[in-house]
């Protein structure tokens, strides 16, 4: 019997949380995951560390990067069904949200998997928003796999995925970020394969440590950090091993290597990152909605003073942004960060304060 | 948006089977992971399983927090990924 119960003992957490706390070299350290952003927030585990171990969000969340000529797009989509999880729906366009537009008759139908939504295009026109990382794109990838095995030409995907290790790739890059180490996502890790993060240490000369989202897994993951920090030895370590391995799931790969393509990606507040997102392969093009419906996005992020962009380049912590807490909440959010429940800003609102 | 959930199998049929979640008897995809039987804990996402989690791995992790040596579980931790 799995127990996740022993991930949580008080007694372990305290002997590393006093370990921990004898750390004293100021050092920043990015988790790239909203599950684990999340998590850190529900576990309390900042509080637990001392001040000289600081964790920032990175640009961890799907739904957050999502720009918001997307959401323009799919309104303007007429005699179709729209299918995507949940967590878009909330997500401001230039205009109006996806649920705004549903409110004005916008036909959206909001499903737990891609498979539904092929089960819908049996009776009607239907385009999936594909949004996700790497933990989402095989299976999505499988469905517009079924849909050309079935012939079900109702179905269509509109390709908005995003891959971590280009991203932070062009974070690191592109951007005068002071980072010490990386938590690196466990589930992405699950298709990818932890080996996929080898440029960090080798690029940048930053370590990481794929780990899981128990506060065990989360806390161990941080001394495992400072370990190689105090060593000056930067490398990826695998915590996760029971769920992750070096490799990846080849399967998975595979079935995403038939079907789609690395392409350049547009990421809401961030710009387009090279290489960073995926798109759907010629021989599949009756399946791309981007094709089917003429889809291109544009980088215009109006100004409305939200400083989400920073907060996903880990350069500011969301109370920092002018609008936080003040006109920018979880009921009434401006920015996609405080949109989705794993946003850094809605976790910060929820957990932080 | 990434959170996969582990669940047990209850039944697999080739390609299509179910886990119990949290109880509740769920029908989920094993397009990814053939090699899964009955009793086995995957973790689930979008309908689909992504892999199978080992739980001597999950009970070896555990030993080393139990062990919290600080350089030692370290060696043993990068000694097991060389091992991979």
């Amino acid at each position: 019997m799995l127990n996740n119960k022993k991930f949580r003992d008080p007694a372990l957490i305290k002997k590393i949380v006093d370990d921990l706390n004898n750390w004293k070299k100021p050092i920043k350290i990015m988790e790239v995951c909203g599950s684990h952003t999340m998590a850190i927030g529900h576990w309390g585990i900042r509080k637990l560390l001392p001040p000289s171990i600081q964790l920032i969000s990175g640009p961890g969340c799907p739904v957050c990067v999502t720009p918001s000529s997307l959401i323009d797009e799919l309104i303007k989509l007429k005699g179709v069904t729209i299918a995507t999880f949940g967590d878009l729906i909330r997500v401001p366009g230039k205009e109006e949200t996806l649920e705004q537009a549903r409110a004005k008759g916008l036909d959206i139908k909001l499903i737990y998997s891609p498979l539904e939504a092929l089960k819908l295009a049996e009776k009607k026109q239907v385009v999936f928003v594909g949004i996700g990382f790497e933990t989402t794109i095989p299976g999505i990838a499988q469905t517009i796999f079924l849909a050309a095995k079935q012939k079900q030409f109702n179905f269509s995907v509109f390709p908005a995925f995003k891959l971590v290790p280009p991203a932070l790739d062009a974070l690191l890059s592109t951007e005068d970020i002071e980072l010490d180490g990386f938590l690196l996502p466990g589930h992405v890790s699950v298709i990818i394969g932890s080996e996929s993060y080898d440029l960090l240490p080798e690029k940048f000369g930053i370590g990481g440590v794929v780990t899981g989202f128990e506060p065990l897994d989360i806390l161990r993951a941080v001394k495992l950090l400072t370990n190689q920090i105090s060593k000056d030895n930067p490398q990826i370590i695998n915590e996760y091993n029971r769920v992750v391995d070096s490799s990846g799931n080849k399967i998975a790969k595979q079935i995403i290597e038939e079907i789609l393509q690395v392409e350049d990606a547009l990421w809401r507040g961030i710009g387009w990152i090279p290489d960073s997102g995926m798109g759907i392969k010629e021989k599949y093009a009756e399946f791309d909605a981007a094709k089917k419906y003429n889809i291109t996005l544009k980088d215009e992020e109006g100004n409305t003073g939200c400083r989400c962009a920073d907060v996903l380049k880990g350069k500011i912590i969301p109370p920092e942004c002018p609008l936080f807490e003040k006109v920018c909440t979880p009921a009434h959010p401006i920015g996609p960060c405080m949109v989705s429940s794993e946003g850094s800003c809605a976790a910060y609102y929820k957990y932080e304060r | 948006m990434c959170l996969a959930i582990p669940a047990q199998v209850v039944q697999k049929d080739g390609e299509k089977g179910y886990v119990n979640l949290g109880g509740a008897r769920k029908e989920v995809m094993f397009t990814f992971t053939p090699e899964v039987e009955k009793g086995d804990w995957v973790l689930i996402h979008t309908g689909f399983a992504l892999n199978v989690i080992s739980e001597e791995d999950a009970e070896e992790t555990l030993k080393l927090f139990d062990e919290l040596g600080t350089i030692q579980d370290e060696m043993e931790l990068e000694n097991k990924n060389v091992e991979q």
